[in-house]
């Protein structure tokens, strides 16, 4: 990657009461990118943020930001700025006074400053609120005042903290078309926090999935949708049937009784691995169709979901979740077709499905 | 509605009788004076004298009874010079001691909130603790503390006697063998800032303690250095318990009569010394009452003008105060 803008090396945080927050995460970010930093709560992920922006100390490792370790510097002399949470807006100042909060303190020209508040609140969508209260705001534009308070000081860097959490959906696929819009207009380089997987491939130009303090996965939202390398990564970014199997040779894996053809290779031969099924990539046929495919079981559940069905698909003691646009009837026997590329083989973790069913933890979905 | 009526009822009562009718009573005394009952003498019929009272009653004794007259001449007594003065000290003290209160209140509310501070609570606690001795027993110690062959000046004797140089430096400052702490002006104050600093400290710091800390990470993100971020949001913030504090030791202190009297011996007359020799000593009970309606005036004209503030600063309105 050309023009790292920061270099996240190992970092660790332990806190003191001896809880791993971090576990020696590692992470570079260039110039002008969306990165997302995806995961459930506690996976550690806000407190890799609060550690960019100068709000912990990790216990070790470096954050260069240019090339300069920044963590002997206190937040607020570094060139980064922050969009919380819960946005933190100042409720004693207006939206102009919460907007130019950095430039006065700067003690820049009034004037100028003036006229950059009325910009950036043109930017956010917020064109003549610069007297309106805080308190009279609703939840997105506050989120906006913070987003634009966050921009006039023109960071290098924006870190934002879950910022679309408190939204309702559509306002928050607004807002996330609006962040992108912004991101690519400024030219600045955004660090997003967010739980939602969408939300993460939506806007993002590379997602890393974390978990319990690591990174699983770092890659386009296209790779990490596509292929997961873990059973945690398929099953947190969507929708999936992981399937516990059997890489018999290269390019040939055995789940569900049957042996598929797949591309993947490099398992070794008779190598327990997982097997991840979109369930838009399984092909159903009813079972007397006489095209190929290998018979499955009977169709256990059927739902209208909209654009697609969504169908589940029983036999013994697997079940199988199908998306398509044709609908089997239920208890119709069918035999499913699933293309060799689609078949996504991971290498076993302890997420796996049936290492989670052994240590007694339930099923995945 | 009826029922909600009753439930009042209780509130009502207690106000009625503990409030307002106290402070008719006042009120009554306030602007009134006792005047001898106006009468004749008169012989009766047996040739004894006697006298008739204005009311038509007849009695053999010289008439005793006093009457109340609705007059405002305490009002006038009131602006005696000397009456003036004590006002004007008594406001002086309690302005200065409210003062040194904020002064030393402020930091300490600040500390203990202070994000590495450990176990506020505990020091809150130490803080408190004293207030839970009687008010008369605080004041004695520090009386025993300070008195002329008290433990501070026998310690100072003592060091003077062991160490040459320092009895010359006293000495050379014309300080004789005891110091004289107690029975002045800033003897009284030390026992009212001493009495009321808590009072100070808790409404501050529980202000301080509820400000959001997400807050003060934003205006650190936006560049501000700690001092900056103190004055642009900690202070603006606290705003509202600085003023309950000032309030709770400006009243106590502006009334009180108990501390001026131990520690500043009966040299140091407040107000409220005044307001009780006249229920006491000279049993005046109409002009104490009038100068305790010109205390309460006195001091709902100062939160009056607390509120004021309160009001301009309060975070919804759009006045920048740095």
């Amino acid at each position: 990657m050309e023009n790292i803008i920061l270099s996240i090396r190992n970092v660790k945080v332990v806190f003191e009461d001896g809880f791993t927050a971090l576990g020696g995460v590692s992470l570079d970010i260039g110039q002008n990118e969306f990165v997302t930093l995806l995961g459930p709560s506690g996976c550690g992920k806000t407190t890799l943020l609060r550690c960019i922006g100068g709000f912990e100390k990790p216990t070790s490792g470096e954050i260069l930001y240019k090339g300069q370790d920044i963590i002997p510097l206190p937040p607020y002399k570094r060139n980064i700025n922050t969009v919380f949470q819960r946005y933190a807006l100042f409720p004693h100042l207006n939206v102009a006074q919460n907007v130019s909060f950095g430039p006065d303190l700067r003690h820049e020209d009034k004037k100028e400053t003036a006229k950059r508040v009325g910009e950036m609140l043109e930017l956010v969508g917020l064109k003549g609120f610069e007297k309106r209260r805080i308190s009279s705001l609703s939840g997105g534009q506050q989120q906006r005042v913070a987003i634009a308070r966050a921009l006039i000081n023109s960071p290098d860097l924006l870190l934002l903290d879950e910022p679309l959490g408190a939204l309702d959906l559509k306002l928050r696929r607004e807002m996330q078309l609006e962040l992108k819009r912004i991101q690519r207009e400024s030219g600045i380089t955004f660090i997003f926090v967010t739980h939602d997987q969408e939300e993460a491939l939506t806007m993002s130009d590379r997602v890393a999935v974390m978990r319990a303090g690591e990174i699983l996965q770092l890659g386009t939202p296209v790779d990490i949708y596509n292929e997961p390398e873990s059973a945690f990564v398929a099953d947190f970014i969507g929708a999936s049937n992981i399937l516990p199997s059997t890489m018999v040779r290269d390019k040939l894996v055995h789940f569900l009784g049957v042996d598929f053809p797949c591309v993947d290779t490099g398992f070794g031969e008779n190598a327990p691995v997982d097997v991840v099924l979109r369930p838009e990539d399984v092909k159903l046929k009813p079972e007397n169709d006489p095209a190929e495919g290998v018979p499955f079981g009977t169709v256990e559940s059927l739902l209208f979901k909209g654009v697609h069905y969504e169908m589940k698909v029983r036999s013994g003691n697997d079940v199988l979740l199908v998306h398509s646009t044709h609908a089997r009837p239920v208890g119709a026997r069918v035999k499913l077709t699933v293309a060799p590329e689609d078949i996504q083989v991971m290498r076993k973790s302890d997420f796996s499905p049936d290492v989670r069913a052994r240590k007694g933890e339930g099923g995945v979905q | 509605m009826k029922r909600k009526g009753l439930m009042v009822l209780p509130f009502a009562l207690w106000a009625i009788i503990f409030i307002l009718v106290p402070l008719g009573l006042i009120a009554w005394y306030g602007i009134t004076v006792e005047e001898p009952v106006a009468y004749t003498e008169i012989t009766l019929e047996d040739g004894t004298p006697a006298f008739r009272l204005e009311d038509g009653t007849v009695q053999t004794q010289e008439p005793w009874q006093k009457k109340a007259v609705i007059s405002f001449q305490n009002f006038k007594r009131m602006v005696e010079p000397t009456y003036l003065r004590l006002l004007i000290r008594s406001l002086k003290i309690a302005l200065l001691t409210t003062l040194i209160c904020l002064i030393l209140g402020y930091p300490v509310a600040l500390i203990l909130t202070g994000k590495d501070f450990k176990h506020p609570t505990l020091w809150l606690m130490l803080i408190i603790l004293p207030m839970w001795m009687n008010f008369l027993l605080r004041t004695y110690s520090w009386m025993s503390i300070l008195e002329n062959s008290g433990i501070l000046n026998s310690w100072i004797t003592a060091l003077r006697n062991a160490v040459p140089a320092i009895d010359q430096w006293f000495t050379a400052r014309g300080v004789g063998n005891k110091i004289i702490f107690l029975y002045n002006e800033n003897a009284v104050i030390l026992g009212m800032v001493y009495n009321y600093l808590s009072f100070m400290i808790m409404p501050i710091y529980t202000v301080i303690e509820k400000i959001d800390k997400s807050l003060l990470e934003a205006a650190a993100d936006l560049g501000a250095s700690p001092s900056k971020s103190f004055i642009r949001v900690t202070l603006p913030y606290s705003l509202p318990g600085v003023l309950e504090g000032i309030t709770m030791v400006f009243v106590p202190a502006v009334t009180t009569f108990v501390i001026s009297q131990l520690m500043g011996g009966g040299k140091v007359p407040l107000i409220g010394d005044i307001i009780q020799n006249q229920f006491g000593k000279s049993s005046d009970w109409h002009f104490g009452s009038s100068l305790s309606l010109l205390v309460m005036v006195v001091v709902l004209a100062f939160m009056g003008g607390l509120q004021q503030i309160d009001k301009d600063e309060e975070p919804q309105k759009e006045v920048r105060i740095f």
